[in-house]
């Protein structure tokens, strides 16, 4: 607020208030990362320090016994795949319905634009669970169930609000003349599309394949219902799962939820900035 | 195709204008996949529900008509009527934290610091976390052997018995963990909400004598509230259609609507109608909740530039 830097220079009292300021980011902060931090204490010590009571709270021998267990796990490893190649197929495809659709919203005329984009954005406050049972039927019949079809045409259609909205405000942004330069050489609207405004686009567009690949890599309720073998399962399935397998090895318990949220932590910190904006930019509009 | 078009002709007017331009016509090429996939694989699926769960039902066959049966035994069922009562108490409880915690921690960070990218991450880091893999590292802490927040709970005399063991912890414990989980992200839209208020207003209110409060309350509050709207919509549908946490971390234990849902359809399959009933029900107060937002709290829609 204004107000902050005006007190700012008072002198004592503003001093005083910079600590306190930092001290609440401080707990903020540590609030915020404790349970991982926590969590990956909990994967490097012995068994027995994991039972102590009271617990420590520095490791005292360092050990990563645990991460060569679940690495040689095949299951896990198998799991880390079918969490890629699900959430990656996701993202391409819900990138190309994504941006046609957008496009079209964001700068060609006609007349049922209002309807269309409520429709799409109207997918974000469905309930995915009401359609579990009609959609674990379709996918039955069809022989989807199982595969990893069943989990990406699911996740794409519910990715795909945040996709297009991101995108129609990304196209919005960028400037008119050269489509329509292109226009006047003779392009046709697809071609404006394709050869000036994604490469153009490119930077929104990364930001959305984030935003994406999150939010495919995070869903459970789908794969969960869709997927059943260990062979299409995805991680947010298998690790769970690992509480009964590994019933009283909290450790590797502890190492596999680490080795899930790395790649996501890693993404956080090097693109954080795209991903606020990316946030933020549905809901503020400013 | 020419068939259709040329009555298209003969109707005339908006059609036409519609589908004769070129550039009109790639427009809807455009949005047409988009549209499809999406009543497929969303309202399609819903109607069906809504027929399921008006028939008797199982995995394998369609049965006969019952009428409004399954929906007057799921609400005789105690096991619904307890998923209603904690997804009620968890929607409004964790949300309304979320808002007052995320809107203090916004009002706070509101300003230029150093060490701004390292809180913004800070903020992100729990929101990007799969929730089933929160629940299961918050699970792991509230362990009655190993647990850190079951020792320290216990040892400060805050709990009697483990945590994992009595369901109102567990609730407790699920408010807890979503309040982590999600705070941060209602602070983060609430804090781009606040930077988009321009400086200057405030300045104007205090050459006028407003003191903090009075501008927090004439300035903040209203020039905020659609931010505030969006948020609580997103948090509130979020909340009541939780599934990953209560599942996860109670290890099955703990009933929400959700998991009412999925328990009949997926696991005892002995309930797939009754399940298909809730589905319909938390459909349609989803719904009813997003047209309170957008009616009555005058929540603004528009997509339009």
């Amino acid at each position: 607020m204004a107000s902050a830097t005006a007190t700012g220079r008072a002198g004592g009292r503003g001093a005083l208030n910079s600590a306190l300021f930092y001290v609440f980011l401080f707990l903020f902060v540590l609030v915020s990362m404790f349970p991982l931090i926590w969590v990956f204490k909990m994967s490097i010590i012995t068994r027995a320090e994991l039972f102590a009571a009271p617990p420590t709270i520095l490791p005292r021998n360092p050990t990563g016994q645990e991460y060569t267990q679940i690495f040689s796990d095949p299951a896990f490893q198998q799991a880390l795949l079918n969490s890629a190649i699900i959430s990656g197929v996701t993202t391409v495809i819900c990138l190309f319905f994504g941006s046609i659709a957008a496009y079209s919203i964001a700068r060609l005329r006609f007349r049922f634009k209002s309807p269309v984009m409520t429709l799409i954005l109207a997918i974000s406050f469905f309930p995915a669970v009401a359609i579990i049972a009609p959609l674990f039927l379709q996918y039955s019949a069809v022989g989807l169930i199982d595969t990893y079809w069943a989990a990406i045409i699911s996740d794409v259609v519910f990715a795909l609000p945040i996709t297009v909205w991101l995108l129609v405000a990304f196209f919005r942004e960028l400037p008119k003349d050269l489509e329509e330069a292109a226009k006047v050489d003779g392009a046709t609207t697809i071609q404006a599309f394709r050869k000036v405004i994604v490469p153009l686009a490119a930077p929104g567009v990364f930001t959305t394949a984030i935003l994406t690949f999150i939010h495919a890599w995070n869903e459970f309720l789908f794969a969960t219902t869709f997927l059943f073998t260990p062979e299409t399962q995805p991680v947010t399935v298998v690790i769970p799962n690992f509480a009964s397998q590994y019933t009283t090895d909290y450790g590797a318990q502890a190492a596999a939820a680490v080795v899930v949220t790395v790649p996501l932590v890693i993404m956080v910190l090097i693109f954080q900035r795209r991903i606020v904006s990316g946030l933020t930019a549905g809901a503020v509009k400013g | 195709m020419t068939t259709a078009s040329t009555e298209k002709k003969r109707r005339g007017g908006l059609l036409r204008e519609e589908f004769g331009n070129p550039e009109r016509r790639t427009a809807y090429y455009m949005v047409l996949p988009a549209l499809l996939i999406i009543l497929v694989v969303a309202f399609f699926p819903i109607l069906q529900a809504v027929n399921l769960s008006l028939r008797q039902a199982t995995v394998a066959v369609r049965g006969p008509f019952v009428g409004l049966e399954n929906y007057s035994e799921m609400f005789q069922n105690p096991d619904f009527m307890e998923g209603l009562t904690n997804t009620l108490i968890f929607t409004a409880v964790s949300v309304t934290l979320e808002f007052f915690i995320g809107l203090v921690i916004a009002l706070a960070i509101n300003r230029a610091f150093r060490g701004r990218g390292l809180v913004r991450a800070a903020v992100l880091v729990p929101w990007a976390f799969p929730t089933v893999i929160s629940a299961v590292m918050w699970r792991l802490m509230f362990q009655d052997q190993v647990g850190i927040v079951n020792y320290v709970a216990n040892a400060i005399g805050l709990i009697s018995q483990p945590i994992l063991s009595d369901r109102t912890l567990l609730l407790v414990g699920v408010i807890l963990v979503d309040v982590w989980k999600t705070t941060p992200f209602v602070a983060l839209l609430l804090l781009a909400g606040l930077q988009t208020i321009p400086g200057d207003v405030y300045e104007a209110a205090r050459v006028d004598g407003a003191n903090v409060w009075q501008r927090f309350l004439r300035i903040t509050l209203p020039l905020l509230y659609p931010t505030i709207l969006v948020a609580l919509l997103f948090r509130t549908l979020d909340a009541y259609r939780v599934f990953d946490l209560f599942w996860a971390l109670s290890n099955r234990e703990l009933e929400s609507l959700s998991t009412f849902v999925y328990e009949g359809v997926r696991v005892s399959q002995l309930q797939f109608a009754q399940g298909n009933a809730a589905s319909v029900f938390i459909f349609v107060t989803a719904f009813l909740i997003a047209i309170f937002f957008i009616k009555v709290l005058g929540m603004q829609t528009s997509t339009e530039e």
